[in-house]
């Protein structure tokens, strides 16, 4: 398990990230313990709250779910939780390159 | 593995249908099935559980399995940067089937899959096995994949052909016992032509082929050279290798490091660390010491073994032709898009009335690399039909069909125009290295591909490019330096600052015989500043050249003070 978020401050919005274990994809913590593709989908929590989320994550960890998982940090927009790094940004939206996101 | 041992006894290598390519005998693709059916194994374990991530992550790196941003990645082994054309159409087989339709050939003259799936793996190695392919020691802390120029066997100016050799250095170190377990991974280039175009300064061991004074081939043995963190040139540590202490001198080197290299830092652990940290004159004795105490007879390369080898990389069955195709000329007259094609992508070869054609894989908005599956298809069947099957991947980025007839080369030209392979830009600014960088790469901090397409873009008029000049723009989306861009003309490194990316510019970097490090020009300019630097850069360039100087030679007149004024002056 990472923790990539060095400093949680108190208000800090966080998802948890991960890779699938069968395909690699990017998969986003949603509700209910279920991992999306979708980031927009990600359950966002507050703070040191991501510990719970990082727990679940190394449960679907030891279940060969997903593999290094993560908190990222993101901004809860109107349309669902978007990362603030540019690394995270590609990872959520896919290669700048094919996807043509502004990263 | 022995090569002298592992030669003893095997039955002989298939009648060779082609040239150029090394072919496998029944005892290699027994062992490669065995391998694939044990990575299968293993990756059913991982899938139900019985093997934990830390347990299987370094049993699929042995098989070239990474996981990166957003999927598996596939690194594929082209030894020496050497396909046939059928070997071509299976990649092109795999990139369809198991990938997205495309493959990204890197500057080990590698190829790499982007989206492969853990569960389909074993089928994808199974399927590179099929065409005496595998992914065995692209990754991991072993020898990694020799590479060589992209002409050899072909170029006017070649001395010894290093395709013997570095399938000789393919065999040494394949599952070597000792060697799979190194502080660090091992990079070796050897290039056997008067101009060297397999950065041998920039490798772990760099070797320069030559002929002795009866005739005779051995070896300048370059060694300590490297990019990354701390990057640094080779030193010569031997002027002349007789040929039969080939493999024992490369043992003694390997020995050496592997019981004094560093294995606490990965960032000390390089060879070229050691040998910064001990000197080249106490490196040499320690590897002329245990060059001595190898057992000679044990690693004496066999002459019979040599031409067994040698065999394989027979010169296929050229026609007998005058120097210059007589169409050729009258073609060029006619046609000027395929007068610029000609003069920049194409090579002289040392057969009369052939030469080595360059297919550009850097189309203008195109990601530098890359080719779909159509494409690595279209170009098996040109190969087919107009060089003896064989096609070579370039540490640049790029195929080249090896042995094309003159006369043949306007029609290749027309052939390749239409899927988007005839880019006359081989050596322009817009024939950019770029690694994959932060749209592909776990270990990225910023991107390289946007930043090639935006530079590419910036410079297309042919013209321009042409102005400007023969100029090399290397792009690394991190430290690790897989886009070279410390010997790049113009070197773009990638760096993270506060999750932004930013970009460091080096200027008068050099890959070849005048092997140089790029000079830092100053503070890193904002993703969306640094096409305009580029431009500045060149603009400079322009500004102070000397008739039609190159840039390098530019540089080199001037120094970085002329382009670090026209960079910050203005901040």
């Amino acid at each position: 398990m990472q923790a990539k978020v060095k400093a949680v401050g108190a208000s800090q919005a966080l998802v948890v990230t991960a890779s699938r274990l069968r395909d690699g994809r990017v998969v986003w913590l949603a509700d209910g313990g279920a991992w999306t593709e979708q980031p927009r989908s990600a359950r966002v929590f507050v703070g040191t709250a991501i510990d719970a989320g990082l727990a679940e994550a190394t449960g679907a960890e030891q279940a060969q779910l997903i593999v290094d998982a993560y908190a990222v940090a993101v901004t809860p927009d109107a349309d669902g939780p978007w990362p603030l790094s540019v690394r995270e940004r590609i990872r959520a939206g896919g290669p700048s390159i094919l996807a043509g996101i502004a990263a | 593995m022995d090569i002298v041992e592992s030669f003893a006894g095997r039955p002989e290598a298939e009648t060779q249908t082609r040239a150029g390519i090394y072919h496998y005998d029944a005892y290699d693709r027994e062992f490669l099935r065995d391998r694939v059916e044990e990575f299968r194994d293993q990756t059913a374990r991982r899938i139900a559980g019985a093997l934990t991530e830390d347990e299987f992550k370094p049993l699929r790196l042995m098989n070239g399995l990474y996981l990166q941003l957003h999927a598996y990645m596939l690194r594929c082994a082209v030894p020496y940067g050497v396909l046939s054309s059928d070997q071509l159409r299976k990649l092109a087989h795999i990139a369809r089937v198991y990938d997205r339709g495309f493959g990204h050939f890197t500057t080990r003259q590698n190829l790499q899959f982007n989206w492969i799936k853990l569960e389909e793996a074993p089928d994808a190695l199974a399927a590179l096995a099929e065409a005496d392919l595998h992914a065995i020691q692209t990754s991991g802390n072993c020898v990694r994949n020799v590479t060589t120029d992209e002409y050899a066997g072909a170029a006017a100016d070649e001395i010894v052909d290093p395709r013997v050799y570095a399938e000789i250095l393919r065999q040494w170190s394949t599952l070597h016992p000792e060697f799979s377990f190194l502080p660090r991974k091992f990079k070796i280039a050897i290039t056997g032509a008067a101009v060297d175009r397999a950065a041998i300064q920039l490798h772990d061991i760099g070797l320069v082929a030559r002929l002795g004074p009866s005739g005779e081939p051995g070896f300048e043995v370059w060694v300590g050279g490297g990019l990354g963190r701390v990057p640094i040139l080779a030193y010569k540590i031997r002027d002349w290798l007789p040929e039969p202490e080939f493999l024992g001198y490369m043992e003694a080197i390997l020995r050496v490091y592997n019981a004094l290299g560093g294995r606490t830092n990965i960032h000390k652990a390089r060879v070229k660390i050691l040998v910064r940290d001990v000197g080249h004159a106490r490196f040499t004795e320690m590897v002329e010491q245990e060059f001595e105490l190898i057992p000679k007879a044990k690693f004496r390369l066999d002459p019979a073994v040599v031409e067994a080898i040698r065999a394989h990389f027979a010169p296929p069955h050229f026609a007998t032709l005058p120097h210059a195709a007589a169409t050729l000329a009258g073609q060029v007259a006619r046609h000027a898009d395929f007068a610029d094609w000609v003069r920049q992508n194409t090579h002289p070869h040392k057969q009369p009335g052939y030469i080595s054609a360059v297919v550009s894989l850097k189309p203008i908005g195109g990601v530098p690399g890359d080719a779909t599956a159509d494409q690595m298809d279209a170009v098996a069947d040109l190969a087919d039909r107009y060089s003896f099957d064989e096609v070579r991947v370039s540490h640049v980025q790029n195929l080249v069909l090896p042995h094309v007839r003159q006369d043949d080369l306007f029609d290749l030209w027309r052939a390749l125009a239409p899927l988007g392979l005839a880019t006359p830009n081989i050596g322009t600014i817009s024939d950019i290295i770029a690694c994959p960088g932060l749209d592909y790469c776990s270990l990225a901090n910023a991107r390289a591909i946007p930043v090639a397409q935006a530079i590419a873009e910036r410079f297309r008029s042919l013209e321009r490019q042409y102005d400007i000049g023969t100029i090399f723009v290397n792009i690394s989306g991190c430290i690790n330096a897989c886009g070279h861009h410390h010997i790049g003309h113009i070197g773009l490194l990638g760096v993270d600052k506060k999750g932004e990316e930013f970009y460091q510019i080096t200027l008068g970097g050099s890959a070849t015989n005048d092997a140089a490090l790029g000079e830092i020009v100053g503070p890193a300019v904002p993703y969306d500043d640094v096409v305009d630097a580029v431009e500045t850069v060149i603009q400079t360039y322009l500004s102070v050249r000397d008739g039609r100087e190159k840039f390098i030679d530019t540089y080199r007149r001037v120094g970085v003070d002329p382009f670090k004024e026209a960079l910050y002056a203005a901040a």
